[in-house]
């Protein structure tokens, strides 16, 4: 049995994929899960910042996969977390230096000892995409609420039903503005999932303290003080374990009344 | 549902959201099907005639096109039979006379589920 392999992929770049891995992976360590994150963007590595790790990597997963090193040595751990560890991509290779039957001898050596293996895929869908979900027991493809990123997604969504191994897709739709969505002026989760018909597994609001974490390589799910979108990350690991946990809800602000005024043209208040 | 009212109450342009989905519908339609717009119009020419040399039909309002409908793609044509040929069409074939000018055909392309994605059809990135 062992761990499950879950890829996080979005066609496009510049979606959120290296967040939504790294906060997906500390919230379910902190869930007492173990869990291992791989960074499969060989050349352009940056999971390791993201998770404020960058300083203690040794080897990588070329050296890894080339044999200079046990797997053991290449991984990271998190002293932050109990039971959580990197496998960092190589920063001066390109991604044919890993094929996709090396992802899939490489997870299977960790499927026994861990619970849950994250890999974040490089953006686009040629040899990396292929290589990260490879492996995957379940890809989760990340979006934005913008025509590029949804198009993107569909794409992806589209290659990976093609795959004859039948890996199941969920979405994660990041950086939605609840203002911009209120005032029609972003697309809705429901017209996101309107247009995409997949399964949608949370909804992160666009949250400054994503940027700060970043900056300070702390992932959000690390810190237990309030924000919007650490809540929406735990929230999805909780689901990823089985947890029915409901989505949040976003259009608070938005009363009946509102909604109906807004209906018949009044301004908004704060427009 | 509130843009549509919007409209009716004569805000001068749909909100941004409403041309982000109108116009992600189209552009995937053809990004699924590998069709462009004009390879479907020189299809529903070639159906028109196809259909012509057995049916009166009313040519300018023809309306075929693909809809996606659960990660599935259809190919749904709306083709108005003249009046008066459908009902000695129908006589012809001996059922019932169409209470309806208009006849729908809707041709689900399940064989061809049209996703955009086997490697043996490569496509421009």
């Amino acid at each position: 049995m062992g761990a499950r392999v879950i890829t996080v992929t979005s066609g496009k770049g510049g979606v959120g994929k290296t967040t939504a891995t790294a906060n997906l992976a500390v919230a379910l360590a902190t869930l007492n899960k173990k869990v291992v994150c791989i960074d499969a963007d060989i050349g352009l590595r940056n999971l390791d910042v993201v998770m404020g790790l960058e300083n203690r990597i040794v080897y990588d997963l070329v050296d890894v996969v080339e044999g200079r090193c046990k797997l053991r040595q290449a991984m990271v751990k998190d002293k932050r977390v109990a039971d959580l560890y990197l496998l960092p991509a190589a920063q001066t290779r390109d991604k044919t230096a890993v094929s996709p039957q090396d992802m899939i001898l490489l997870t299977n050596q960790l499927r026994e000892d861990y619970d849950y293996i994250l890999i974040d895929s490089p953006a686009g869908i040629e040899w990396g995409f292929r290589n990260a979900v490879a492996p995957a027991d379940e890809v989760i493809v990340i979006t934005n609420p913008e025509v590029s990123a949804v198009r993107d997604a569909d794409r992806i969504i589209g290659l990976i039903e093609a795959e004859e191994r039948k890996v199941p897709a969920s979405l994660v739709i990041n950086r939605v503005k609840p203002d911009m969505v209120r005032k029609g002026d972003m697309l809705s989760v429901d017209d996101v999932l309107e247009i995409l018909s997949v399964r949608l597994l949370g909804v992160i609001p666009e949250d400054e303290h994503i940027l700060i974490s970043s900056n300070r390589g702390a992932p959000l799910a690390l810190d237990h003080e309030k924000s919007a979108a650490g809540d929406a990350f735990r929230n999805i690991a909780r689901r990823l374990t089985g947890e029915k946990v409901p989505l949040l809800d976003l259009q608070q602000k938005g009363g009946v009344l509102r909604r109906l005024a807004r209906m018949f043209g009044a301004a908004e208040p704060n427009a | 549902m509130a843009s549509f009212l919007e409209r009716l109450i004569g805000r001068r342009e749909p909100s941004s959201a409403v041309s982000a989905r109108e116009r992600l519908k189209l552009v995937l339609v053809t990004d699924r099907s590998d069709l462009s717009p004009e390879k479907l119009e020189q299809m529903q020419a070639e159906i028109i005639q196809v259909i012509k040399s057995y049916l009166q039909i009313e040519e300018t309002h023809v309306n075929i096109k693909l809809e996606h409908r659960e990660r599935k793609t259809y190919l749904v044509a709306d083709i108005p039979l003249v009046r008066d040929h459908a009902q000695k069409a129908a006589e012809v074939l001996e059922t019932s006379p169409p209470e309806e000018s208009r006849e729908e055909v809707a041709a689900a392309s399940d064989t061809k589920p049209k996703r955009p994605s086997s490697p043996s059809r490569p496509r421009k990135p």
